[in-house]
């Protein structure tokens, strides 16, 4: 009886399908990421089921968890006039060459007394004391939000936008004095940057908005 | 005379000393690519941050101590904050804390704000919101969520300043609990 000959089969796989797959998720995953500027300081921010984005371009107040708060001038277009504005108003007499370097910084972090100092040691963020936000008296925010305030005088409500970026820890006091800062120049409105949060369908803002919304369409 | 060989295929010598050109595979091992894909892969999937930071919006009233705003007690409601995700509250006014102080913490509270809202006519109803010293930033933005969630219009809840006889109240409770 003649033998029943089994081909051997190759242990080659085509790998270009895989290869191809693999090459498409990769693509789309670059594409997919955002580049984020890294963040010099680490703030954990609470959850809402809010689904509005913030703003890029915004007014930024960050409280992180050891309660020091933190000014980023996000807008470039008011950046330069808010920063000018601030150096004839309190007198900082900060030269040309220190007013190009703070122009170019990301965020304040320092009392409006080290602020020359800072400039020129390079201090780091997380070695920045922070804007001091205490009771009205030592309120540095105020003054800040004062020179924001009259420099979006005049501007059209949707290109001012006011944010406060907390951190999970962060104390309520501190949050209560920068809403302080807010109110004592007037800005009563503005919002609170969070994580987004999954709403459950039992719930009433659900069963009144996103129910009767898709209703709507 | 020299002459070009341009014959081509079948022409070949196929003499003892010729060899023949062997026919080189076109395949290549793509093995290696494929790894380097997926390496890159993992690498942009863990730092791609596909959730983009919400905006919750919020609004206070005016700075102006003469402005006040009068507030029905049967439709009141006082929401106090504290240490460690406590919520203490009480409704109306608060003249006997033995019984109208009680405590919740943030999943149970929902009950009773709705529980409150369903209760209590429809312009009456004023949660006053009030975290205390030891309150985090979360445990703030948690209960103004909440609002949103339990469809609390906005103008029917407020943040307002603890008074020292809450504080008070808070930490004789938080001691009886055992709350640090």
């Amino acid at each position: 009886m003649p033998k029943v000959k089994i081909p051997r089969k190759s242990t080659n796989i085509d790998m270009t399908a895989m290869c191809d797959v693999a090459f498409l998720l990769l693509s789309f995953f670059i594409m997919a990421t955002k580049q984020k500027p890294p963040e010099a300081i680490t703030v954990q921010a609470p959850s809402s089921i809010s689904t509005e984005v913030a703003k890029e371009k915004a007014i930024l107040v960050t409280l992180n968890k050891e309660g020091k708060v933190f000014l980023m001038l996000g807008d470039k277009t008011k950046k330069n006039e808010i920063l000018e504005e601030m150096n004839t108003y309190k007198q900082l007499q900060l030269s040309p060459a220190e007013m190009t370097k703070l122009k170019a910084a990301d965020f304040i972090g320092v009392p409006f007394a080290q602020l020359k100092s800072a400039l020129d040691t390079d201090i780091k963020p997380e070695l920045m004391p922070g804007i001091p936000c205490g009771d009205s008296a030592t309120n540095e925010l105020r003054e800040w939000m004062r020179v924001v305030t009259n420099a979006y005088q005049g501007s059209k409500k949707e290109d001012f936008e006011l944010l406060v970026k907390g951190d999970n820890l962060a104390k309520y006091p501190v949050f209560k004095n920068i809403i302080d800062a807010f109110q004592a120049n007037n800005q009563l409105r503005f919002k609170l940057v969070t994580n987004p949060e999954g709403l459950s369908s039992e719930t009433e803002y659900y069963k009144n908005h996103v129910i009767n919304k898709t209703d709507e369409k | 005379m020299a002459e070009l060989d341009t014959s081509s295929g079948g022409g070949h010598k196929k003499g003892p000393g010729v060899k023949k050109p062997t026919k080189k595979s076109t395949r290549v091992d793509l093995t290696p690519m494929v790894d380097l894909g997926f390496l890159l892969i993992t690498f942009f999937v863990f730092t791609t941050t596909m959730q983009q930071p919400t905006a919750m919006k919020m609004a206070v009233p005016k700075d102006d101590p003469t402005i006040r705003t009068e507030v029905k007690q049967s439709g009141a409601m006082t929401i106090l904050l504290g240490k460690g995700d406590q919520i203490y509250y009480y409704y109306g006014q608060l003249t006997n804390p033995n019984e109208q102080f009680k405590v919740s913490n943030f999943t149970k509270i929902r009950e009773e704000i709705l529980n409150k809202k369903r209760n209590t006519p429809l312009g009456d109803l004023m949660i006053v919101i009030k975290p205390n010293e030891e309150a985090t930033f979360k445990n703030t933005v948690d209960i103004f969520d909440e609002m949103t969630i339990d469809d609390i219009k906005p103008g029917h809840f407020a943040l307002d300043k603890i008074t020292p006889d809450e504080n008070k109240l808070i930490q004789l409770t938080q001691e009886s609990n055992g709350i640090k």
